[in-house]
């Protein structure tokens, strides 16, 4: 850079960009306010939704988190079931879905031949296009009849004893539901965590097994190195599995009703929003609906501020892939 | 395979993804008073009606090509609130719109009743092949989770010869907010002062038990797939289901099959007794042969049209649908207008303006 | 060679697990052709060239899913279009500009947007662009497509972008390359196929979506691509046939649920083909 363009230029393009490039400045300036443009719109949201959300904030104040009657008739409105339906729907989504996206993942990656691996992979992320409707549909008629038939019943048998697996048996409910969003957020978590395992570098695999390491302690150690983009993949399903609505409502049953069995029906917030928007008539009604998808945003808030702890807890300990610059 | 080859394959596929894109943006809009005169009008609303709105649609569209309309089922209360925030040309709802409704709207709204209908008592009992019949009383007691079982006193008292099993009643009811429940609640709160008390009528109601099923056809598929199962749905939607439908005892103290004849008998019942707007609850009509959970259904248009050109396409297509249009409504279950309500829904289109002048010469 | 008792436990449970992981994905690719051969059997008799070509008919009269395949894929171009790049250019930003509590603060606010049921989305697009225009339009729904996309991409990109090793930046700075042109030019590439996997994620997750639509782009019976009408698509079209009493048109669900997905699976592979790794 020559002597004139330091003194005339270099303080703001300095400002801008470490190096000073033009070039860097515009890139950088660029992508920060791309980031702004999706803060503004987030933002936007919440406050639109705090806006609306007012006559019901008002009226009801915190109780309304801890109501637990839903009477659009009578004008009262409580939260409870809601907030308990979707973390428990999907907390057994992530319980079962996790465990069989990894495998999954491992055996695509570390075992499987590469024209094995592709087509599978394939298969496996087409089971995300599928729309919701039809996973509702599909459940309708075969889901909740095999579980009617074939699950429920033996579950009830052995581990009838807790209060888990209690009452009627229709094949609808917290456990259907919970499982049709496992299935639908199995390919989304699968197919990050193979690209994460993918790019874990060869060398740590080799160092491993050179050491005496089985196969599956060399996946281990695959496993601690991509456990932030792992955790970044669970994240991504858990989101999926908390907003998902039309298959989740065919399914769950709709009761507002808090209940120990994974056999009684439930009711998450995203299905009540979805079933109820439309046709709410009065202030007080949809400004409930309204406060409910502000607490959906806040429960998102919550879960993925716990889901980072966790995260850097693991990381912090064992450094691995994905530190950025 | 060199670097530029694949860098010329992907600036390749960028500049037909960018042509199609730039090609999308630049296609024109139809619209009224477009091309050759084409106008356009949207609707939204009602689901129940849905199938017959399509039928009307393609056969008027064969009559007059110009008029390129359409109607996307999301619900009474979605086509209510689109209508007055005027993103759509008419509504559709199964239950008349509120007073507060009207007075917050920016026009004054007709209500132009099209076809009627009926929630019909449907239920899955294996081995149970003749219809069954139930009372209001029954119903109410099912619902309000009085009676459990299904071979309970009241349930065979009133069907003697039919052997009912022991087994628990699983009770289905919509999840959604609907103008069904509307009805089935505000049938309920006529013939049982308890429900009227616990529960009440309206779109969502609280149910006391039972399992909630997303739109007429989550209640129908849940009734078919689940046995010892009742539920409350549309004719139409138990009838192409093969679903078994209950004979329900109506005010005149007659067990009434739900048909296309006994729901138009219970409109031309209450037609003597229908206020000027049109406005009117015709469950548990009067009439020996009315069925008793029956309903009109509207469509929802601004008496006062703010396109001229698109309010004489609508006023006529309302009028075409009122006369000729009811010729479908039988093959696809729904009941047609009775006669005289149909002379008071002329009057209502015909009371349809733009700016002042009338749109059709009656 | 001898082997003590710990190895044995070891090499015992190196066999469990890695059969237990074939397990997982045998049971994942049964219950996917599961779902796959039910939908083909409900469906697979009613497509022909006219289902494919037609536009909807009412109950009995046939009719097709011509005029939504168009719809579909207008949609799928102008939220790619809006959704990508946006997407793309935060992941960058999260990993390469942003630095510190303000970019995690980002982050954190892009993964709440994952959690947003669409129905919310589409409501809040309905209120800002469909309400001021007082119609509604295929732009709204692209547009409402395009803010369900973005989180996904931002985040797949972001974490796709981190595992490019430093090495690969290092290099391309040590020899002058400013900060854009390595991004561009070195990472970016690096990291393409983790960012097709993410995009098409994004892609496969739109198509599938249908309450965003109902309130944006809301449907039609006729041919259009015009950005500023209503405008048809296979995911409304599915939804309209599947609450209706008819068998028909029940019939005519599963065909264009069939319809969508191979639709998708030859975007997915358009995408994989382009994005490919020579090694």
């Amino acid at each position: 850079m020559s002597a004139v363009t330091a003194n005339q230029y270099s303080s703001w393009r300095r400002v801008l960009s470490p190096t000073g490039n033009t070039g860097d400045a515009v890139y950088r300036v660029l992508m920060l306010l791309i980031a702004l443009l999706m803060v503004g719109i987030v933002v936007t949201m919440v406050w639109a939704l705090a806006t609306e959300s007012m006559p019901s904030i008002r009226q009801f104040g915190f109780s309304f988190l801890k109501g637990r009657t839903w009477d659009p008739i009578r004008g009262e409105f409580g939260a409870l079931p809601f907030i308990y339906g979707t973390v428990a729907s999907s907390v057994i989504a992530l319980l079962i879905s996790v465990p069989f996206s990894l495998g999954i993942a491992i055996f695509l990656v570390e075992q499987a031949p590469y024209y094995i691996a592709r087509p599978i992979g394939f298969l496996v992320e087409l089971l995300a296009a599928i729309p919701s409707v039809v996973y509702g549909l599909w459940g309708i008629f075969v889901l909740a009849p095999f579980l009617r038939e074939y699950v429920q019943p033996p579950l009830a048998r052995v581990l009838g004893w807790t209060p888990l697996f209690r009452g009627q048996i229709t094949g609808f409910g917290l456990l259907t539901g919970g499982i049709i969003l496992a299935i639908m957020v199995t390919p989304i978590i699968s197919a990050v965590v193979r690209d994460v395992l993918t790019a874990v570098p060869s060398s740590q695999r080799e160092a491993a097994l050179a050491l005496g390491a089985t196969k599956w302690e060399m996946i281990r150690v695959v496993l601690v190195n991509g456990a932030p983009g792992i955790a970044g993949a669970v994240i991504l399903g858990l989101g999926r599995a908390l907003g998902e609505t039309m298959a989740v409502t065919m399914l769950i049953g709709n009761r507002p009703e808090i209940s120990a069995s994974l056999f009684d029906p439930s009711y998450t917030i995203a299905s009540a929003i979805a079933n109820e928007f439309t046709e709410a008539t009065g202030d007080l009604y949809l400004s409930a609906l309204v406060e409910l998808g502000l607490i959906l945003f806040l429960v998102t808030f919550i879960v993925n501020g716990i889901a980072r702890v966790l995260v850097w807890n693991v990381t912090r300990k064992t450094g691995g892939v994905g530190r950025a610059a | 395979m060199s670097v530029s080859k694949r860098s010329f394959q992907l600036v390749a596929c960028l500049s037909v993804f960018v042509f199609l894109l730039i090609g999308v943006a630049c296609t024109p809009g139809g619209g009224s008073g477009g091309s050759g005169g084409t106008v356009s009008l949207h609707g939204a609303g009602a689901t129940f009606p849905n199938p017959l709105y399509q039928k009307w649609l393609s056969e008027h569209g064969k009559l007059h090509p110009n008029a390129r309309i359409d109607y996307q089922s999301i619900g009474s209360g979605g086509g209510i609130k689109q209508l007055k925030e005027q993103t759509v040309d008419f509504g559709a709802s199964d239950a008349p719109m509120k007073d507060e409704d009207l007075k917050s709207a920016p026009g004054e709204i007709l209500h132009v009743p099209t076809v009627l209908g009926a929630v019909v008592i449907t239920y899955n009992l294996a081995g149970v092949s003749q219809p069954l019949r139930f009372t209001p009383e029954l119903i109410a007691d099912i619902y309000l989770g009085k009676i459990k079982k299904w071979n309970d006193a009241k349930i065979t008292a009133d069907n003697p010869g039919v052997t009912l099993p022991a087994t628990d009643i699983t009770v289905v009811y919509r999840s959604d907010g609907s103008g069904t429940s509307a009805v089935f609640t505000d049938y309920l709160s006529k013939v049982s002062a308890e429900w009227k008390e616990k529960v009440g009528t309206g779109t969502s109601p609280k149910w006391p038990i039972g399992l909630g099923a997303k739109g007429n056809e989550g209640v129908t598929g849940q009734v078919k797939n689940t046995p010892n199962t009742i539920g409350y749905t549309e004719l139409a939607y138990a009838v192409q289901n093969k679903l078994p439908v209950g004979l329900v005892k109506n005010a005149s103290g007659n067990f009434v099959e739900p048909t296309i004849d006994t729901v138009t008998a219970a409109a031309a019942a209450s037609a003597a007794t229908i206020p000027d707007d049109l406005r009117v609850s015709i469950t548990n009509a009067q009439g020996a042969q009315a069925y008793p959970i029956s309903s009109f259904t509207y469509i929802l248009v601004y008496k006062d049209q703010k396109d001229a050109a698109k309010g004489k396409v609508l006023a006529d297509f309302l009028w075409w649908g009122i006369h000729d249009g009811e010729s479908f409504a039988k093959d696809l279950q729904y009941a047609p207008l009775p006669a005289e309500i149909v002379k008071k829904a002329e009057a209502k289109i015909n009371s349809m303006t733009a700016g002042g002048t009338p749109l059709r010469q009656s | 060679m001898a082997y003590s008792s710990s190895d044995r436990i070891r090499r015992a449970t190196s066999a469990l697990m890695t059969s237990l992981t074939a397990l997982c994905t045998l049971l994942a690719v049964s219950a996917l052709l599961i779902i796959l051969f039910y939908i083909a059997w409900q469906g697979v008799d009613s497509i022909s060239i006219q289902f494919l070509t037609d536009t909807p008919r009412p109950v009995g009269e046939g009719g097709g899913i011509g005029n939504a395949i168009l719809g579909s894929l207008v949609l799928l171009l102008v939220s790619s279009a809006i959704g990508l790049p946006l997407g793309i250019c935060v992941g960058i930003y999260l990993s390469e500009v942003g630095s510190g509590r303000f970019a995690g603060a980002v982050r954190f606010i892009v993964d709440t947007l994952t959690g947003i049921p669409s129905i919310v989305t589409g409501v809040f697009v309905y209120t800002i662009l469909v309400v001021p225009m007082r119609h509604f339009s295929a732009l709204a729904g692209g547009v409402a497509l395009a803010l369900i996309m973005i989180p996904i991409v931002a985040r797949t990109t972001e974490e796709m972008l981190k595992l490019v090793p430093h090495s690969l930046r290092e290099g391309a700075l040590a020899l002058g390359a400013p900060q854009w042109r390595v991004t561009m030019g070195v990472v970016l590439p690096a990291a393409a196929p983790g960012i097709a996997t993410g995009a098409m994620l994004a892609i496969a997750r739109v198509s599938g979506e249908t309450a965003p639509l109902l309130f944006t782009a809301f449907g039609s019976r006729f041919f259009s691509t015009s950005l500023n009408e209503p405008i048809a698509s296979l995911t409304v079209q599915i939804y309209n046939y599947a609450i209706s009493p008819y068998d028909e048109w029940h019939a005519q669900a599963w065909a264009a649920t069939l319809v969508l997905m191979t639709l998708v699976l030859g975007i997915n592979i358009i995408v994989r083909f382009l994005t490919r790794k020579r090694f």
